[in-house]
């Protein structure tokens, strides 16, 4: 069913390296951050994707990587048939129009300087759309989309809670009317009780407009209550891409497993009766991946070609994508 | 179970420039030995002020404890001077704070920052410190302990200095460790990782623990009873089960409805507690939760709900029964 859906967006072998440096006259490329090391997916038109993993493991360099905001070492983002990043100028500022990011801490992404009626306006301006008296309209018009009083256009940041700075973000993301946003954990930073009111409302905004979502989020529950499909990322790569029901019903790759067992869930009755899969170790560094598979120092279930080759990222079952040596 | 805490009335505000912060507003709880509290409520009420009035920490000023007894095995420890509360810190009363990146000393290494208490409170001299140090290294799983102890902060991952953090909190071994959200920086496999070394420690040394945090999934598995607080104040205090299962306040009820669950079907909308709390410089009157109340009446307009008994081991702060009154509102109430 998955693959008659129409894709909006398609990522073929991304990579995003960070050199590390060395010296302070002559700057020596002594290694690489390999944040990001090759990865494929698509996502769908009007799908929610969700990304879950651990904190470092290369999902806001992703988002990043994807709406060009980074150059990319490797690799394509083909948006609507097209390789954005091979575009330049003129056509690649119109096609971020299209693309926009909610970003992680609503605290420190959004100008103090600025009001919130400039904040929201910035972008149309940027691209000079509508004038005057039509630009403060849609400004209104845009605060009142998600739930704030138009009437707050001139005050300024501070004045605001955690949700309704986030509010502020979503607003100002919507104002060029685009087709696909990268939510950044747009709602890690805020309180439990304010959370669901950003949820509730990156849904209904959704339905209205038909926006596409990648969902980026190291809370394996929200992004399994918001998200159509979960892709699991470790270490800079995929490890497995699956509907959200298919993940939750039946994780393959061993570090899914023991996410999805980690997640505390509010019910002391469930937590009595859960067997836990707990890892041993840390994580290695994006600097340093281990060789073979680069799950393979935590991973219970490792046996020897985990050592020494890495999985391919594949297609187990229809629609169910796994890298595990296991498979 | 023996008692081992008893809070009353405890009062603690901050003297600013913008006025008294009333951060905890009259608090009265128990805890007996070996038992696990859990403390939740949203982001600055009152939670880690409340807990570190318990052994006096309250920056002063602006800080002040003006009301209320900490009864700890017998003693008030708010009556105590400043030499006796420094000798029960970090002795029989362990604590973990909030940040482990802060907490920790950058220019020491990991092996004098345990020592360090093992020498003041228990007396040991170097070498007896640093074999405990050692032994507590691996007692919180630090692999090869008696290398890693010569190393500083910075070399340690996140999840290692947290168990650092732990390690010290436990040093002499106490009969209170008081853990203020001591995982809520961390990834979840880590998380799970720290939780389930402090149940077997707990268990194994008979400790008891306050554990604060605004996760409700994380003391779910952990708690005995739970105090949920909103505004400086315990607004409900149930036995954990009995809250998750029946929760009483309004407040607690939308808090478990806000949550997504990984193990119930998603799709629906989820309830939202719309509106802020209230500002603790200018509390309102009557119930401090009633301007987000989904089932205010006007009593809730005028009159603070004292917290009072509605079952066994449950208590909760409000003029109506969830179970039985119906919703009157779903908007939050703006002054005009
Ligand atoms: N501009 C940069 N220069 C060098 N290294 C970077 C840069 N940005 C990110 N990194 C590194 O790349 C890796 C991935 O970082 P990224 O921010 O994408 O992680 P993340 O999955 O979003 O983590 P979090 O959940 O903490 O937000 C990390 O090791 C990080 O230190
Ligand atoms: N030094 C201080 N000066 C003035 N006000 C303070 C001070 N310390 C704390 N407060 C105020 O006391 C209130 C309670 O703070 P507290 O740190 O106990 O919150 P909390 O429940 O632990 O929140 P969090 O979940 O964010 O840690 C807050 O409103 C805070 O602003
Ligand atoms: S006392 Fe009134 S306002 Fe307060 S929680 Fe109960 S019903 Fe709501
Ligand atoms: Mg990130
Ligand atoms: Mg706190």
């Amino acid at each position: 069913m998955s693959e008659q859906k129409d894709v909006l967006l398609r990522v073929d072998g991304l990579k995003m390296y960070f050199p590390i440096t060395q010296g302070i006259v002559v700057q020596r490329h002594v290694g690489d951050v390999k944040a990001v090391d090759g990865l494929t997916f698509d996502i769908h038109q009007g799908e929610t994707l969700g990304l879950v993993g651990e904190s470092g493991c290369g999902k806001s360099t992703t988002g990043r990587a994807i709406l060009q905001l980074y150059k990319p070492t490797a690799g394509q983002v083909i948006f609507e048939g097209e390789d954005i990043t091979a575009m330049r100028g003129e056509s690649l500022r119109k096609m971020r129009r299209r693309m926009q990011m909610i970003f992680q801490d609503p605290y420190a992404s959004l100008n103090p300087r600025m009001t919130v009626g400039n904040i929201v306006s910035e972008p149309l301006e940027v691209h000079s759309l509508f004038n005057g008296k039509e630009r403060r309209e849609k400004v209104k018009e845009l605060l009142d989309v998600v739930g704030l009083n138009p009437y707050f256009v001139n005050r300024y940041p501070h004045e605001f809670s955690g949700g309704q700075r986030q509010r502020i973000g979503v607003a100002r993301a919507l104002a060029l009317n685009p087709d696909f946003i990268v939510c950044d954990e747009p709602i890690s930073a805020l309180d439990v009780s304010i959370q669901a009111q950003v949820i509730n409302l990156l849904e209904d905004l959704q339905q209205e407009f038909g926006l596409t979502y990648l969902f980026i989020a190291h809370d394996l529950s929200v992004v399994r209550h918001i998200s159509d499909r979960i892709a699991v990322m470790y270490l800079g790569k995929l490890v497995e891409l699956t509907t959200r029901d298919e993940l939750y019903a039946n994780p393959m790759h061993p570090y899914s497993q023991a996410l999805l067992s980690a997640v505390p869930i509010p019910d002391p009755v469930v937590e009595e009766k859960r067997q836990r899969v707990i890892l041993e170790g840390d994580v290695p560094s994006p600097a340093n991946p281990p060789k073979g598979c680069n799950f393979c120092t935590r991973c219970p279930k490792a046996f020897e070609p985990c050592y020494e080759t890495e999985p391919e990222f594949k297609e187990i079952e229809s629609g169910h994508w796994v890298a595990c040596h296991l498979y | 179970m023996a008692r081992l805490l008893e809070v009353n009335n405890l009062r603690t505000q901050f003297f600013t420039q913008d006025g008294v912060v009333n951060a905890v507003n009259g608090i009265s709880y128990t805890l007996d030995e070996g038992e696990t509290l859990g403390i939740v409520g949203e982001s600055g009420c009152g939670k880690s002020v409340g807990v570190m009035s318990l052994i006096k920490l309250i920056p002063t000023p602006p800080g002040k404890i003006v009301e209320g007894s900490v009864i700890f095995n017998g003693e008030n420890l708010i009556d105590m001077s400043d030499g006796e509360i420094r000798s029960v810190r970090g002795n029989k009363i362990g604590m973990i704070f909030q940040d482990p990146m802060t907490s920790l000393n950058p220019v020491l290494t990991i092996g004098r920052q345990i020592q360090e208490a093992l020498e003041l409170h228990m007396g040991m001299d170097k070498a007896q410190s640093k074999a405990r140090a050692i032994e507590l290294l691996e007692l919180v799983g630090i692999p090869s302990a008696a290398d890693r102890i010569n190393d500083y902060p910075h070399q340690f991952s996140g999840g290692m200095r947290q168990r650092v953090m732990i390690a010290i909190g436990l040093s002499c071994n106490p009969q209170l460790l008081i853990a203020d959200e001591p995982t809520t920086a961390l990834d979840v496999t880590i998380q799970a990782q720290i939780v389930d070394l402090v149940k077997k420690l707990r268990d194994d040394l008979g400790m008891a623990i306050i554990w604060i945090t605004h996760d409700l999934g994380v003391v779910a598995g952990l708690a005995d009873r739970m105090l949920v607080m909103y505004a400086g104040m315990i607004v409900e205090e149930a036995p954990v089960k009995e809250l998750y299962a029946n929760p009483s306040h309004p407040y607690t009820v939308g808090l478990l409805g806000s949550l997504p669950r990984l193990d119930q079907v998603s799709g629906e909308k989820l309830d939202s507690i719309e509106g802020l709390p209230p500002d603790l410089i200018d509390l309102p009157k009557g119930c401090p939760f009633h301007a987000r109340c989904k089932y205010r009446i006007e009593k809730c307009f005028t009159e603070n709900p004292p917290l009072k008994t509605i079952g066994v081991g449950h208590k909760a702060a409000c003029w109506i029964d969830v179970t039985k009154d119906p919703i009157t509102t779903e908007r939050p109430y703006q002054e005009v």
